[in-house]
Formats: C-alpha cells, structure tokens, sequence
C-alpha cells in the first residue's frame, strides 16, 4: 500500500484538470493546454516513480472498497503492461497537448476541447491500471462518452456529428457485450478482483460459459480496436481534430481492445477456440485494411485504415497464444504508437498549413516543408518496416511468429497472408511519403501556401520520430527491459530469454520481408493502373449499411413504439384505470375475506350526514354538468369544503386548515384558467363510449370503496405512530405531532416535497413565459372576451376591503407559522393563507396595480425557501447529528417570559418561503396573462369604435 | 348509518367520478377529474389512520389517547403537492390550447375518438 497516494493521483489527475479546465472555460488557449500540460508531465513523473520497482518485478496496488455488495473495488495496480500503456498514455498525451495548443486556433472552444481530452486520458489511465474488472468496465464506458464528445468537436460540421455517433454506437454497443463478459468472467471465476481472475484461467476455460465469456468480450475488444467487420467507424472518426486523431486512434483509445486481449491473455487465450478466432480476424483485418489504405486519397483516411491493418497485426500476434508473439504485439504497440502518433501530426501539419488533405492534389512538399517531410518520412519508414527502424523489428518479429503457426493444417497459410499484408503496408507506406512529398507538385494553390509550421508543432511529431529510430538503433537498451516486463505480465509467467536487433543472419522471415519490400515498390510503380482497376470493382460502402441498418431499427421501432404506446391520452388511461381495476379484483379474490371487520362503527351525526350527501350532490352535477364550467366551480368548492370539514370532524385540524386554504387558492387558479380556455361547447362522447366508462368508473369507486370500508372497519397494525407520540414533545420539542413529523421525523420527505413544488412553480413559469411569443402569442392576441363581465373591472368595495384584509391576513398567517410547533398552523398553512392575502389584492385591484408594489421576487423566494431548509439540515450535520435532526432549547427573557428556540423552526421557514413562492409565481404569472389577453381584447374593442365613429 | 359508511361511499364516489372525467376529451373535464381523484385519494390515505373523533395528535399532559398522526402528515403534504399537480395540468391544458387552438386532450392533430370515423365503427 505504500503506492497508494501516487497511483491514486495517478488516475485522479487528468479528471482534476478537466475540471479545473471546465470551471476556467473562458480563459485562454494557453491556459488550457498549459493546465492539461502539466497534468500530462506531473502523471508522467509520477508513473516514472513506479518505474524501478515495475520494471524490478514489484506490482504496486491499492484497493478500497467501493460497493462491496458488487465487488466493485475502486482497486488500482501497475504492472509491466499497465506501465507501458500509462508510459504511452501520458507521454504522447503530452506531446499532443503541446501540438494541440498551436493547432487549434485561439477563437475555438480550447476549454471544451481540452477539458475532453483530459476527461479521455484520465478514462484511459482508468483503463489500463484498473484492478478490478468492474472498475475497468466504467472507465471503458467512459472512453466511449469522451471520444465521442472529442470526435464531434467541431459541432458545425454533420461528418464531425455522424462520425462520433457511428463511433458512440460501435464502441458502446461492443461496450455492452464487454459488461456482460465481464460480469460472466466474474461471476465464473469467483472475483472481480483482476489478479485474481488472471490467476484462476484454468477454471474459466474448463466452464461451459468460457465460449459465451469468450464471444462477448472479443466483441467488446473488437469494437473498440476497429477489427474487421467493426472496423468502420474508425475511418469516419477521422473527422475529429487531428490532436484527437493522433491521441485516441494511434496510440490509446483503439489500443484498447488490444490492451483488453493482452490483459486478459492468460485467462482466455491458449484454447483453440481463441486461437482461431483470434488470430483470423486479425489476419483478415490486416490484409483487408492495408488494401484499402492504398487507394484511399485522404491523408487521415489512408492513415485510419493503416491503423486498422496495424491493430490487425496486433491482434493476430496475440491471437497466436504463444509467448514469443505476445513479445512481438508489446514491442509492436511501442512502435505503432511512436511512428503513428508521429504521422497524424505530420498530416495535421500539413493540413494546417496547406488547407487540404487530398494526396492528388498535393506533392513534391518536401520542398516547401522540408522539417515535416523528413519527420514523416521516417515515421512511415517506420511503418513500413524499414531498416534501421523500430518497425522493422516487430514486423520481423511478426513474419517470423507466423511460421510458427498451422491453422488447418496448412503451415503455408498464414505466412503467406501475412506477407501480402505487410507488402500492403510498405505499398501504402511509400505511397503516402511519394505522393505527398516528391515528384511535382499536382495543385499550386496548396502548394503555393505550404511551409514548415511554428517549431512547437512539429517537435512533438519529431521527438516521437527522433523514438521510432532509436527503437531500430538501441532496442536492447531502449525498449528491452519494459518490452521484458510487459510480456512478462501479458503471459504471466516470466519473459522468455529474447534479444532485440536489426540484424539476424539469413532466414526466413528476412527473405519475407525482402520480398514485401520489393513487392511494395512495385505496388506504388503501379499504382495508378491499379488505382482505376480498384475505382472499378463496387465495394459495399460500410457507412451506408451502417445507415440503412440504423434507418430500418429506427422504423421498425417507431412502428412498435406506436403499436404499444398510441398518442391518444384518453386510450392510456383507460387502459391504465382498466388493468389497475382488474389488478384490485384479482388482489380482492386471492385473499378471499371478508369485506367488512369488526372494528365498532362510530354512528354518524345528523350534520354530518347532510354534508355527506352534500358531497354526493356536488360530485355527481360537477360529472354531469361538467360543461356548465363556472357553475362547476362551485360545486367543487363545496366537495372541498366537505372535505376540510371531515378532516375537523376526525381530529385533523392541521388538515383542515391546510385543505381549505389550498381550496382557495385552486379555485382562484382555475377561475383564471378558466377564462382563457374555450368556452364552446365540447363535442358530446358517443352513448357507447359514455356506458363503456361509466361502467369502468363505477368499477373502480365501488372497488375504491369497499377497500376504504374494509380498512376503516378493521383494527389498525402496529405502527410507527406510538413512536412519532411519545418522542415529538421530548425529542422534538412540540406538542403539534403532525407539524413535528413534517419538520423533523420526517423532515427529508418535507424536503422532497418543497422542491417538487418549487420546481413545478418554475416549471409553470416557463410554460406561460413561452405565451407571448409564436402561435401562443398571436392566438392570445385575438382573444375574444366571451362570458360577461362586470364593466367596474376593480369594484371599489372589493378594493378596499381587500385592502384593509390585507394586514390582518398577513397577521393570520404569521400566528398560523409561529405557533405551528405546537398547535395547528405551520409553515404550509402559513405560507397559503398569506399567498391568499396577496392573490385578494391581484383579485381585487388587478395585476399592474398589485405587481407595482411587490418587494419580492418568487424565484428567489423558491431557491431561497429550498435553502435555508437544506443549510438547516446541513447545520444538524456540523453538529455532529444526522441530515435534518432538529434541536431545540428553552430560553426566558425579562417581559415576555420562557421561550423555545428550535431549529425546525428555522426549517419550517424554508417550507413557508418555498411554498409562498411557488403559489405566488404560479398565479402571478398567470393573472399576467390574463391580464394580456384583455387588454388585447380591450384595444381590439377601441379599434372597432374608431372605425365605426367616422 | 357509521361514520365509516360515509367516508368509504364519499371515497368511491368520488373515485366514480374522478375516474369517468379523467375519461372525457377536454382538458377541463380531465383536471376536474383529477381533482375529484385528489380528494378520494387524500381521504382514503387520512383514512388509513382509521376515523377517530376529538383526539387531535397535540399532545397533552392529561391526554393518553391520540389519532394516528403520520397519516395526517403525509395527507398536509400531499394536498399541497395535488394543488402543485392541479396547477401544472392546469397551465399546461392551456400552453398547448394556446399552441394548437385545441382543448382535446390528444391536441387537434390526432383525430378526435369522439367524433371521428372510429367511433362509428365500433
């Protein structure tokens, strides 16, 4: 563990400086990359620290425990592959920080961009250092989220978009299957924890789930490292920035899947099945790409698909299951990465610098650019496995590995293959330096532009080159104690005994490569005969199937999502009502009960049943007349006047209080609403349909009923309830049970519901915000007063009574909230009565008038209430109490005598300011409206006068 | 006649109700039946804490006996959030009759089930 701080910063990081550079967006370019510089260069010197002891043999590690009921350990380790791939991580990421800062032009969105590109880094970094499996599987998701936010930078551009969206559902999709594997690979092996699993290979590969394991996670490796037939979304990526395709598809983000396959080497590869599967689809992905990448025309497209190939290779070594290849595949990871990294910036340059990247229109720019020239020059020598470079090594590596192998029997095969693919790659190789840097130039308007850029663009590139010769010149000393390592952790077991040299006497995979060489010469010497024989044959375009396949799941679903889901409200809910009736009658006759208990009745009063039947009354004409909308008013009112009136009945007096007070303040709303909405009357239901929910309605009362009567006629369990009475006056410090659950037992729940009711207030506000403008607007516009009206708008009676109401309402309401702790009242209650006070002045004296005189804003009435009710439940923490416990004390004072200071008091505030808020914003907002509308109306009728008069 | 009858008839009537407007075409109709739903809804919760008369949850040197108060806590809250609900359903029957021209519930560009050529089929 004495690791922990460094590998934990290790990881932590990149993500700390993508959020310092999200927080400082609107600084400058220079700030930016200097900040994600920084991050990159602290990262590497710590990763250097781990070197020694990596490289010795030690692996650092750390866990701690993140959702132990998951086996998801937030558990990090660095051994010699980790170390390689966070070694290539972090230093091209810098070296791309570096010629991101000049490539990008100082008006663009550096801080997106950079914040991005740190995100994606620290995702990485997660990847390849995670020792846990599940922790692997979140920060490859996050990979996926963050190349796509990268890939689609430029926003403005539709390839930008589609590109990274075709990325998104690639990887992301393969990132699917990964979950799956993993958690089955867990699950098999009996851990999360990936030492573990690397060492229990046996006991997956003898489980019947290893093919399905295998299958799953090979899609996952496959997709992200662009393997044939997931290989296409790596070409349209190329529309990304080409920091971002010099970072994520050289050297990190589709390394991936080969880090995956060389992680989990140990516990998946060996067997034939993995072997076959494995190695063909590298083989056939490296042949298939290279062919293409020679006839491509753009530079980042050549390129893409050279990568393809590459990752072919790399991924058909691996394949091979055998301990000398897996060396190959490391030290081919180092090359590609060093030589391609290199590449992308080189055609970055000269894209920068020439406007295109269509090879036909470019050449003979070694002239104009002599620096980027030499630098690209030897990077693709590199690639295509010239001596004296790096490539040239693996490559030999590689041909030689593919002699060790006999799929099928057929020990020719593979070699053979292979061959053609590496000629391919020379062919494309030399192609690309030939058409792009010698001959004559074929267009003179980019010609005309190019030059050699500013030096901190092309260093990067060049100290990546200045890496790709010295691993050809030194490999032994450079790469061979990381390489040694690396494999040594791929394999899990020690590195075989290798030497790393250009030189190997005579045999047959020199003889190979000569004749790839050779045949790559002829290759480009042909190329344009076989360029038009190429434009001849018609290739499936993958980006249309990929379309065509979306276009028709997009259809097909649509189709289903209609089927089940009609646009019709009235259809849902009568489904909806119709399966929860059927689900209370099935309940009613599993338990097979009696429908009423023993519970002793209490016999009704003689008012009380006058009221009922009031009630009964007024439903059944608020159903029937429904149409008749200002009478129906009334009737509801009455409902809830009955209802306040129950509540008093049956001991509720805050209930009470709180049902007639909303009463009000619905009734005023609807009153308002009511005066906008259409008047004419509806169209009349059908008799069919009115029996078909008649008798669906009668249903579902009845059942409402007879479940009400069977509760009510029943003794009560045993409830919390004695608890909530026994503890509110000690423990809560009042006597109002009900007002002490609100603000203290169950002061969360209280929470919840102020903020569900501030934000359907604001919500509210923006719906009517939105009125003034479009068809809203122009149809508020002709709004046409159609009931009569009083033609005194403010009735001076009103007016002054409402005036002198005010204070004394105000007064009301303030009793009401102070004395709510311990006698009804509260800060519910309060904030509604007062809410009332101030509506009765818009009511009576118009919305301008009383909008004049208003000293508050309810917006910040909402955020304010939420606050204060959230710091008050913060402020029990500090006091070492759980979130919203409330405390209380007595105090006395000369005069007035012993008092009681609670801390739910100062909650109840909250509720009271939040509630007052959002009643104020909704009817304020809508009397506004209202408001518009007839003065609308009113100048229409001034306009008709006028036109009459003369 | 128990107060218990009353309550529990006053419930599903009120159920009937909200139920049937909940069915209707227009958006009035639809809040009216919401807000008869929110009164059977709320009384049936106040009921789950049985009736029980002049023994309101303040608590009393003197008194032992008590009503049920979580109930009743639930309930204040919930008749503050139904006036939310009511509120949010309210303007957004009138956002889109201002968008569209149309106070049925599906917006006047899906054919109406009341008067459409599917009604006459069934």
């Amino acid at each position: 563990m004495a690791y922990a701080l460094t590998l934990y910063m290790l990881v932590a990081l990149p993500f700390i400086a993508a959020l310092l550079i999200a927080l400082l967006a609107g600084g400058s370019r220079l700030l930016h990359s200097g900040i994600a510089g920084v991050a990159s260069a602290a990262g590497l010197a710590l990763l250097a620290s781990l070197a020694g002891p990596v490289v010795g043999g030690a692996v650092p590690s750390v866990t701690a425990s993140w959702v132990p009921s998951l086996g998801l350990d937030l558990a990090l380790m660095v051994d010699g592959l980790g170390l390689m791939f966070a070694g290539l991580i972090l230093g091209i990421g810098l070296l791309v920080v570096i010629f991101a800062r000049f490539y990008l032009n100082e008006g663009e969105a550096t801080g997106r961009f950079f914040a991005s590109l740190m995100l994606f880094q620290g995702a990485m970094l997660g990847i390849v250092l995670a020792g846990n499996v599940l922790l692997m599987l979140v920060f490859w998701e996050l990979t996926s989220l963050s190349s796509f936010l990268l890939i689609g930078f430029w926003q403005h551009k539709a390839e930008g978009r589609q590109g990274a969206r075709m990325a998104l559902a690639v990887t992301g999709g393969g990132g699917l299957a990964l979950i799956g594997g993993m958690v089955l690979l867990g699950l098999v092996a009996g851990s999360f924890d990936l030492a573990t699993i690397l060492a229990r290979g046996a006991q997956v590969q003898a489980s019947p789930l290893y093919p399905v394991i295998l299958a799953l996670v090979l899609v996952g490796c496959f997709t992200k490292s662009a393997q044939f037939p997931f290989h296409f979304w790596l070409p349209h990526a190329m529309a990304a920035p080409t920091p971002v395709s010099a970072y994520l598809h050289s050297a990190t983000m589709v390394k991936a899947g080969v880090f995956l396959l060389a992680r989990l080497w140990p516990v998946l590869g060996g067997t034939e099945l993995y072997t076959v599967t494995v190695s063909s689809v590298g083989l056939v992905t490296m042949v298939f790409a290279a062919v293409v990448a020679l006839f491509r025309h753009d530079l980042k497209s050549i390129l893409a698909y050279s990568t393809i190939s590459q990752l072919g290779l790399l991924v058909m070594l691996l394949g091979f299951s055998l301990k000398m290849a897996a060396l190959a595949a490391v030290l081919h990871i180092l090359n590609h990465a060093a030589f391609k990294a290199a590449l992308f910036m080189a055609a970055g340059i000269v894209d920068h610098e020439t406007g295109t990247r269509d090879i036909r229109r470019l050449g003979g720019l070694a002239k104009a650019m002599p620096v980027t020239a030499g630098i690209a020059t030897l990077a693709a020598a590199s690639m295509a496995g010239l001596p004296p470079l790096g490539g040239f090594i693996s490559k030999e590596m590689m041909l030689y590995e593919t002699l060790h192998v006999a799929p099928f029997g057929l020990p020719w095969l593979v070699p053979v293959l292979a061959t053609i693919g590496a000629t391919f790659s020379v062919g494309y190789s030399l192609r690309l330096v030939w058409h792009l840097f010698f001959g004559q130039p074929r267009d003179p308007e980019p010609f005309a532009r190019a030059h050699d850029p500013a030096a901190g663009m092309w260093v990067p590139s060049a100290l990546l080159t200045v890496l790709a010769v010295l691993l050809g010149l030194v490999p032994m000393a450079l790469a061979a104690p990381l390489v040694g390592t690396a494999t040594a952790a791929v394999t899990g077991a020690s590195a075989p005994v290798f030497e790393l040299a250009l030189w190997h006497g005579v045999n047959l995979a020199l003889i190979l490569s000569v004749i790839a060489v050779a045949g790559g010469a002829v290759l480009l010497w042909r190329h344009a005969g076989l360029l038009a024989l190429w434009e001849r044959t018609a290739l499936p375009d993958a980006k249309r199937m990929f379309d065509a396949v979306l276009g028709y799941a997009d259809s097909r679903l649509r189709k289903a999502m209609v089927a089940v889901h009609t646009p019709s409200l009235q259809r849902m809910v009568l489904v909806s009502v119709a399966v929860i009736v059927l689900l209370i009658i099935d309940g009613a006759l599993a338990g097979g009960g009696v429908l009423t208990g023993t519970r002793p009745g209490l016999p009704a009063s003689g008012p009380a049943i006058i009221a009922w039947a009031l009630l009964i009354v007024a439903t059944a004409a608020v159903v029937n007349d429904a149409r008749q909308r200002l009478r129906v008013l009334v009737y509801v009112s009455v409902i809830g006047i009955v209802v306040s009136l129950a509540f008093v009945r049956f001991s509720a007096p805050d209930l009470a209080l709180t049902q007639i007070s909303v009463e009000v303040v619905t009734i005023l709303l609807l009153l308002l609403a009511l005066n906008l909405l259409p008047k004419a009357p509806p169209t009349l239901s059908s008799p069919a349909r009115k029996w078909r929910d008649g008798a669906l309605a009668l249903a579902g009362g009845t059942l409402m009923g007879a479940i009400a009567w069977a509760i009510l006629t029943r003794e009560p369990g045993a409830s919390i309830s004695a608890y909530h009475l026994a503890n509110a006056k000690p423990g809560g410090g009042g006597t109002n049970v009900v007002n002490v659950i609100l603000v203290d037992f169950r002061a969360f729940d209280t929470l919840g519901e102020i903020i569900v009711l501030g934000i359907a207030g604001l919500a509210i506000y923006a719906l009517l915000e939105g009125t003034a403008r479009g068809a809203a607007g122009a149809r508020l516009a002709r709004w046409q007063e159609d009931m009569p009206h009083s033609p005194e708008r403010h009735p001076m009676m009103l007016v002054m009574a409402s005036r002198i109401a005010l204070p004394l309402t105000l007064t009301v309401g303030i009793y009401l909230f102070l004395r709510g702790h311990n006698q009804p009242g509260g800060g519910f209650i309060a904030a509604l009565v007062v809410a009332i006070a101030f509506l009765l002045q818009y009511l009576a004296a118009g919305y301008d008038w009383s909008d004049r005189r208003r000293r508050f804003g309810e917006h910040q009435m909402i955020a304010w209430g939420v606050l204060v009710a959230m710091a008050t439940g913060l402020g029990a923490m500090a006091f070492g109490g759980p979130f919203l416990t409330s405390w209380f004390d007595y105090f006395s004072l000369p005069l007035i005598g012993k008092f009681e200071l609670a801390s739910a008091m100062l909650f109840d505030t909250g509720v009271f300011l939040t509630v007052l808020g959002a009643v104020m914003l909704t009817l304020a907002q809508l009397s506004q409206i209202a408001q518009r509308a007839a003065r609308a109306h009113a100048r229409t009728l001034a306009d008709k006068a006028q036109e009459s008069a003369p | 006649m128990t107060y218990e009858l009353l309550v529990s008839s006053a419930v599903g009537v009120l159920v009937a109700g909200g139920i049937f407007l909940l069915l209707r075409a227009r958006t009035f109709q639809v809040v009216l039946g919401l807000t008869l739903l929110s009164y059977a809804v709320n009384l049936f919760l106040f009921a789950s804490g049985r009736l029980v008369l002049n023994r309101p949850p303040i608590w009393d040197k003197s008194v032992t006996e008590y009503t049920d108060p979580l109930p009743q806590a639930l309930v204040l809250t919930a008749i503050v959030i139904t006036f939310g609900m009511t509120a949010f359903i309210v303007i957004l029957a009138l956002r889109s009759f201002l968008e569209t021209g149309s106070d049925h519930v599906d917006g006047e560009s899906v054919p109406s089930e009341d008067d459409g050529a599917q009604e006459k089929g069934e």
